[in-house]
């Protein structure tokens, strides 16, 4: 475990139960400080019950952690440090968009002058008046994201934050996201979108039934997968023939969208293109991949 | 404390809440003044349930407020709703999570909001009793209603019982609606519940079982500012107000403080 100065997050035994069931399992974690750190789980895993205890919205039920330093038992020690998107955004459907950031603003002690200048890097400045109720998905997304970032804070934490928002506004995300660790900003992002958290977060936890699957570096996670030698030939008939070659090396493979794939590590794809070559094949391509992130929460995730 | 208050108020002054509810205010308030001096003479009497309210008893220093002070109960039952929406509706918003986020101390929060609620209803109070003595002094002349006393010391000294009584019976009103708001989290249901409670089941209960409205919250709250129809004294609805007041109060306060926010 870091020492809790060097986490921003750190859980331990952490227990939420209702009636009979724990939301959350006596899970343990750490997000280092200054990370990107991807919270991973099917529905129901306890992402955001976990999200709720880090903010003192939910009592957990046994365990002890500290955010930033300060323990989870004072999140008035931590909060002023601290902005969260929390499933999904929500304001007051009768007020503009300035005006639902002056409340929180008004409420944290923040500056004001910071409203209009979340407001324009969200790209809601020209929309700033307009009732809430009035804004798209995306735009209502877009105001969370604002109002999270009103504390200027240490540690961002979002629930889904690209939950509605059309291609441009995902890449948008993802850009501030990295900006904002670029400046040493603690991230803790939670998404479906394991294509976005694979390629913005430097660490992960994943979640699932309540427990902690797997948690640490994400490069460290795939490089521990198997990798893939993935083979292409101009005529479909000889897939079989490079299945039977694979196995006959112990290697294990199956035909996905017209190619073969087997599970092995980058030194087979030479004797594997000689042995084809020798077998009188052309092979059309031939490359080696790692498992992405989403084949690797499946294979964890999985029952089977 | 400041800062939440301030930050309740941007949400209070929203025009379609407090100028709504300002609106309101004027219009009932308006009516039952208007009401009070231009039945006067009729059979069907003049104020709350059909009382006859005389021409000499309007001439009496406290004359200028009775129709202020008949106002209370309206008042109250306007402050109720505010008091339970404006609570209610921040768990149904889902925006509870986002205030505790950025103050996290939940009682001092709750203390900040109720405070913002209850300098509303003042506001409402004063609206009223500004519309009412207007009416009431411009209406006095016109309906033959002697108004010698109503301008000396001894009603002005009236005036500020009778404005804290009506403050103090609005903002219990409110504080029910706030309790509940709080327990049901769900406006509709909690305003709905209140006002069924207030106005049918209580007044039913005590028109037909002897003795029982002295321990009613709603008779207690609207007995303060005016004592009509009602078998206890100014005293005992005083402090059957209180200890309603005092159960509500701990009950909001520990439903606030003890309980998840899982919307």
């Amino acid at each position: 475990m870091l020492n809790s100065q060097n986490a921003a997050i750190s859980v331990l035994d952490l227990t939420k139960r209702y009636g009979e069931r724990n939301a959350v399992d006596h899970i343990s974690f750490e997000v280092p400080r200054g990370t990107i750190c991807g919270f991973v789980g099917p529905n129901g895993a306890g992402k955001t019950t976990t999200i709720r205890m880090l903010l003192g919205l939910v009592k957990p039920t046994t365990g002890v952690g500290t955010v930033l330093g300060e323990p989870l038992t004072h999140p008035e020690r931590f909060l002023g440090k601290v902005g969260a998107l929390i499933e999904g955004p929500a304001f007051y459907p009768a007020l503009s968009g300035r005006e639902n950031l002056k409340v929180l603003a008004t409420l944290g002690d923040f500056p004001h002058d910071r409203v209009d200048q979340l407001l324009d890097q969200v790209g809601l400045l020209d929309r700033a008046t307009s009732k809430f109720k009035t804004y798209s998905l995306g735009m209502k997304q877009r105001l969370g994201i604002a109002a999270a970032l009103l504390p200027s804070p240490e540690l961002l934490i979002l629930d889904e934050p690209t939950n509605g928002l059309d291609p441009a506004g995902i890449q948008e995300v993802r850009e501030l996201l990295g900006h904002l660790a670029g400046y040493g900003l603690t991230v803790l992002v939670s998404s479906h979108l394991l294509s976005e958290i694979e390629a913005i977060a430097d660490d992960l936890v994943m979640l699932r039934d309540g427990k902690v699957l797997f948690s640490g570096q994400t490069k460290a996670l795939l490089a521990a997968q198997q990798p893939t030698v993935i083979a292409s030939t101009t005529n479909q008939r000889d897939l079989a023939r490079l299945i039977e070659i694979a196995t006959n090396t112990g290697h294990q493979a199956q035909i996905v969208n017209e190619s073969v794939h087997i599970v092995a590590d980058a030194t087979f794809a030479t004797s594997f293109n000689r042995a084809a070559f020798e077998a009188g094949i052309i092979l059309s391509s031939l490359v080696t991949a790692l498992p992405t992130l989403e084949e690797t929460f499946f294979e964890l995730t999985s029952d089977n | 404390m400041i800062r939440i208050f301030k930050s309740e108020w941007r949400k209070l002054r929203r025009p379609t809440l407090f100028l709504g509810t300002m609106a309101a205010v004027i219009g009932l308030t308006g009516l039952i003044s208007s009401l009070l001096f231009l039945l006067l003479d009729s059979e069907r009497g003049n104020g709350r349930e059909g009382m006859m309210i005389t021409r000499e008893t309007l001439a009496l220093p406290n004359g200028l407020y009775v129709g202020f002070a008949n106002s209370a109960g309206l008042l109250g039952v306007i402050a109720l709703c505010v008091f339970a929406a404006q609570t209610a509706i921040e768990y149904t918003n889902g925006t509870l999570r986002n205030l505790l986020v950025r103050e996290p101390r939940r009682l001092l929060l709750l203390a900040g909001k109720y405070l913002a609620m209850v300098s509303f209803a003042l506001v409402t109070v004063c609206f009223s009793a500004v519309v009412s003595i207007s009416i009431s002094a411009s209406l006095a002349n016109f309906k033959g209603v002697s108004t010698e006393q109503w301008y000396t010391s001894a009603a002005l000294s009236l005036f500020g019982s009778t404005f804290g009584n009506v403050f103090l019976s609005v903002i219990s009103y409110g504080t029910v609606g706030m309790t509940l708001g709080l327990l049901l989290r769900s406006p509709i249901s909690s305003i709905s519940i209140a006002l069924a409670w207030i106005l049918v089941i209580e007044n039913i209960l005590s028109a037909t079982v002897n003795g029982i409205s002295k321990w009613m919250p709603g008779q207690l709250m609207s007995a303060i500012p005016v004592q009509f129809g009602v078998d206890f004294s100014y005293s005992w609805a005083l402090a059957g107000t209180a200890i309603y007041l005092v159960i509500f109060s701990i009950t909001a306060a520990t439903l606030f403080k003890r309980r998840d926010v899982v919307n």
